[in-house]
């Protein structure tokens, strides 16, 4: 039997083994102090995934499609709102010493 | 031939990448969540102009939606709440991510390729026991549900006989694709595992679990991203993939445990009893103080290191932690925090909790800063930390907590421990801490014990 495999898969992997390379790095450089902040950024950054649910959204085949895919919609986009708001709230309480 | 949204795709990507780099200093993170956040607008913006969505009306329903529960959640959540925020978020990702699996698999039927449907299924699974399991250890750092773990005999066999299931019906599905029938099933014994996997994890094991879940959902969304050929996706879920995994493992190697261990160990479980314990056995006793005691040992001290855990998060005493090293450095006492790794409920948890009561950041100082200037600190305070400050898991070999990691307060010429009673700490092993000599306790509510501090030093 033989398998097809889709075009661009071996490049696929290559972008997933540099981004996972490069996330590791990354993260490693990240201050301990802001490892809370460190976690709702990531978290909102990954909502990006809101862009795969509006290429499906713009030809569902049907309406349980359609139907997934804009519920999708509403969970991530309350994080992407939520993620990058709470990341500031949190990150504006970072302070130096007050001077004298 | 590359279209102008794909080059605007690498414009967010790099963004996202900046952005992480911006949390390498304080100075210039909040840049950087206003990159990552320009960042998702220039991805979603270039989308929107490549693919025509027909259903505006439904997409606009949703982002309100989104917008009108996310805005408040973010606003309003009290930061000592900022752990179960988290677990929600990962929840509402992984879920989304999950759902747009499941759309899309019923998009391409029936003329859906082996390796597209492998993908997909394996994200399927992912992502549904991760929103389970997000659920579920919201559940328990809300309080909703007890946060011991919930075991019995047997436990990790029917576990993982759960997966097993669902991993056989993956596998039923990959081979028949068009038998959409099995999907249901499949995504309920996912259900299933992911609140097997976390009812039976504790409470003081959540900031891994936490990190291990965030992996997971950054994981899902990668291979989304495999299966809808959309690099943005794969370098987003990577990203988050292993910035969740890197902090699982600062988290385990900080409790000098195994990912297995966390979630398969059943820690956590040893239910406090009132026997005495092997220090009564022993014929030691403990020295019970006063807050006023402290306040005379504090009045020739020069230099205080407050050690705060879960507890204070509890009992909300930073504030008045911060106001008692306020009074203590206005007789010219330095003062420092020591924070360990698994201090709170997720990983950075407590300088969240200090900095939001107005600690400056660079009094906060991490394990392997603050350990070496034990011996030469007057007075350790711990407000609500236990296991992390034993002594045992350097002396005692037999203990289950030897070889992790502590803050070595025990060096320390005084260390004040307060505390509401005996009852040991989360891995149920009795403090050797409390019954040294240079171990002063003071029993009792911490934000009490606390605010009677600050009135004994409001006297002197």
């Amino acid at each position: 039997m033989t398998v097809a495999i889709p075009n661009d898969v071996a490049l696929n992997l290559l972008v997933f083994f540099l981004a996972t390379f490069l996330g590791l790095q990354l993260v490693r450089g990240v201050s301990r102090l802001l490892h809370t902040p460190l976690m709702a950024l990531t978290n909102a950054i990954s909502s990006v995934s809101i862009v795969a649910a509006l290429i499906i959204l713009a030809d569902p085949k049907n309406e349980l499609v359609l139907a997934l895919v804009v519920i999708g919609i509403a969970l991530v986009f309350t994080n992407i709102v939520s993620g990058f708001l709470i990341t500031e709230r949190i990150l504006r309480l970072f302070k130096r010493k007050q001077k004298k | 031939m590359s279209e102008l949204f794909e080059f605007l795709y690498v414009v967010a990507i790099a963004f996202f990448a900046i952005s992480i780099r911006g949390l390498s200093e304080v100075r210039t993170s909040r840049y950087g969540n206003w990159l990552a956040a320009a960042g998702m607008a220039v991805a979603i913006a270039a989308t929107l102009s490549a693919y025509a969505v027909q259903q505006v009306d439904l997409l606009v329903i949703a982002v309100v939606v989104g917008a009108i529960v996310g805005t408040p959640i973010a606003l309003k959540v009290p930061m000592t709440a900022v752990p179960q925020r988290t677990a929600v978020s990962h929840a509402f990702g992984s879920l989304a991510v999950a759902l747009v699996g499941t759309a899309d698999y019923y998009q391409r039927l029936p003329g859906i390729d082996l390796f597209s449907m492998s993908v997909l299924t394996a994200e399927m699974i992912l992502g549904y026991l991760t929103f389970m399991g997000s659920c579920i250890a919201f559940a328990k750092l809300q309080g909703l549900i007890p946060g011991k773990p919930f075991i019995y005999g047997g436990r990790n066999i029917v576990t993982l006989s759960v997966l097993g299931v669902a991993i056989v019906l993956g596998i039923y599905l990959i081979a028949n694709p068009t038998q959409s029938f099995v999907l249901p099933f499949m995504a309920l014994f996912a259900l299933a595992f992911g609140f097997l996997l976390v009812m039976a994890i504790g409470g003081a094991d959540m900031p891994t679990v936490i990190a291990i879940l965030n992996s997971y959902a950054g994981m899902s969304a990668a291979a989304l991203g495999f299966v809808l050929n959309n690099q943005i996706l794969i370098v987003a879920g990577a990203l988050d993939g292993s910035s969740g995994f890197i902090l699982a493992l600062v988290m385990s190697q900080a409790m000098n445990r195994s990912f297995t261990n966390v979630l398969f160990g059943g820690v956590g479980a040893v239910v406090a009893s009132s026997a005495p314990g092997p220090g009564a056995a022993e014929g030691r006793s403990v020295a019970s103080y006063t807050v006023d005691d402290v306040a005379s040992i504090l009045e020739n001290a020069r230099s205080v290191v407050f050690v705060p855990g879960y507890g204070m998060a509890v009992a909300q005493a930073q504030f008045i932690v911060k106001e008692i090293a306020d009074l203590l450095e206005a007789k010219g006492i330095d003062v420092k925090y020591g924070i360990h790794p698994v201090a709170g409920r997720m990983p950075g948890h407590m300088n969240v909790l200090l900095a939001e009561a107005q600690v400056p950041y660079e009094k906060l100082w991490e394990m392997d800063r603050i350990n070496p200037i034990f011996p030469e600190t007057d007075v350790v305070i711990v407000v609500g930390a236990n296991d992390v400050t034993n002594p045992a898991a350097r002396t005692r070999p037999d203990s289950p907590l030897y070889g992790m990691p502590i803050l070595n307060v025990d060096k320390a010429k005084t260390v004040v421990f307060v505390k509401r009673s005996m009852s040991p700490g989360f891995a149920g092993v009795e403090n050797e801490l409390f019954y040294l000599p240079n171990t002063m306790m003071v029993f009792g509510d911490a934000k009490k014990v606390l605010a009677d501090l600050v009135a004994a030093l409001k006297k002197q």
